[in-house]
């Protein structure tokens, strides 16, 4: 008996382990920075040049940033959902224009509409860098204190925002205003 | 899956067609042997043959993310350029190497190396080949052990072989019988 047992438990074994391993997304790379600060930055504002947007200017907010590009395509899927989350005002949305061109980017937000708060221009991609980003979109949640909380890889699709995001915004703000 | 729409998933192909597409590069490498070496690598981008050098080992031992089973030396992916630009100013800098890998771990995680680091979490990956090794070796000692209980060691003794003689005997004579 026991010589059918073992291998045939060791095959279990092996089935589920494979079952896992192809189960997930081998693109979705988990970030290292989840419960890390927020890295820093400073960069100009996509619609008004001459002023600049910082991640430190955020302190004491509970936000989100998002990483975008004109030439992205699953951003285009996206976008509807982020005005539909915007206009609901349960968390500010910052954007991360990602590797883009500004008359691009302008025009896309014309078009499509603007459910960002504002965007930073980060036309070289070295604040992305910074912040682990290898696609778009790619969306952080960042805490009172600059902490990353939670990362997104891809869209954020009314799933995700519901199961992930809401909660995580209520527990955050719920410890916020306890402090 | 919506993921294999992000903006860029270039360079990955269903695995199934490598074996295939290696046999047919392969017979296309006979006859254009020179354009096939030079499609490989990107362009350095500084003068500095010693740096470009340095980057190359260096980028050779890591992942490009956007195309997975890419290194960071041949991919030729936007995010890629963009991070040898970064290394390349990172050495000029006189960063060493190890600081230079930690950056990136610190960013990307340990994915980005191609040899993980020996850390508790890979202790699995790391030693799993020779604790399997070792299991394989009890297994096959135990089964070595075993076939050798089954054959008899000792010849019989001649008193032995005189009782064995006489039984078969007896035996014979009943069946004649």
């Amino acid at each position: 008996m026991l010589r059918y047992l073992i291998p045939l438990g060791v095959f279990l074994v092996l089935v589920v382990f494979l079952a896992i391993g192809l189960g997930r997304d081998p693109h979705e790379v988990p970030s290292p920075l989840i419960n890390k600060a927020a890295p820093t930055f400073r960069l100009p504002q996509l619609k008004e040049p001459t002023k600049t947007f910082s991640a430190a200017d955020m302190r004491g907010k509970v936000w989100v940033l998002n990483v975008w590009a004109s030439w992205c395509v699953s951003c285009r899927d996206e976008h509807p959902h982020l005005l539909e989350y915007a206009k609901t005002g349960a968390v500010p949305i910052y954007g991360l224009n990602w590797k883009d061109r500004r008359e691009d980017a302008l025009a896309w937000l014309g078009e499509l509409g603007d459910p960002y708060v504002l965007s930073a221009a980060d036309l070289d991609g070295r604040v992305a860098i910074d912040y682990g980003v290898y696609g778009a979109p790619e969306t952080y949640l960042i805490d009172q204190n600059g902490t990353i909380r939670y990362k997104q890889i891809g869209e954020v699709t009314p799933d995700v925002w519901q199961d992930k995001f809401l909660p995580l915004v209520q527990q955050l703000n719920r410890e916020g205003a306890g402090k | 899956m919506k993921r294999a729409r992000r903006g860029f998933s270039l360079g990955i192909g269903p695995i199934g067609l490598i074996g295939p597409m290696l046999f047919v590069l392969f017979f296309l490498s006979l006859i254009a042997p020179d354009t096939f070496a030079q499609v490989q690598r990107a362009r350095p981008a500084t003068d500095d043959p010693a740096l470009e050098q340095r980057l190359q080992n260096l980028s050779q031992n890591l992942r490009c993310l956007v195309c997975q089973n890419e290194t960071l030396a041949d991919s030729r992916a936007d995010l890629a350029e963009d991070l040898r630009d970064e290394i390349r100013e990172q050495m000029k800098a006189g960063k060493s190497d190890k600081e230079i890998i930690d950056f990136l771990t610190a960013r990307y995680g340990q994915f980005i190396l191609y040899k993980p680091q020996v850390t508790p979490t890979t202790y699995l990956l790391w030693f799993g080949p020779f604790l399997l090794l070792l299991a394989g070796l009890l297994v096959l000692f135990r089964y070595i052990k075993h076939r050798r209980d089954l054959i008899p060691e000792k010849p019989l003794t001649s008193d032995e072989r005189r009782r064995a003689e006489e039984l078969l005997r007896t035996s014979s004579r009943k069946e004649t019988a």
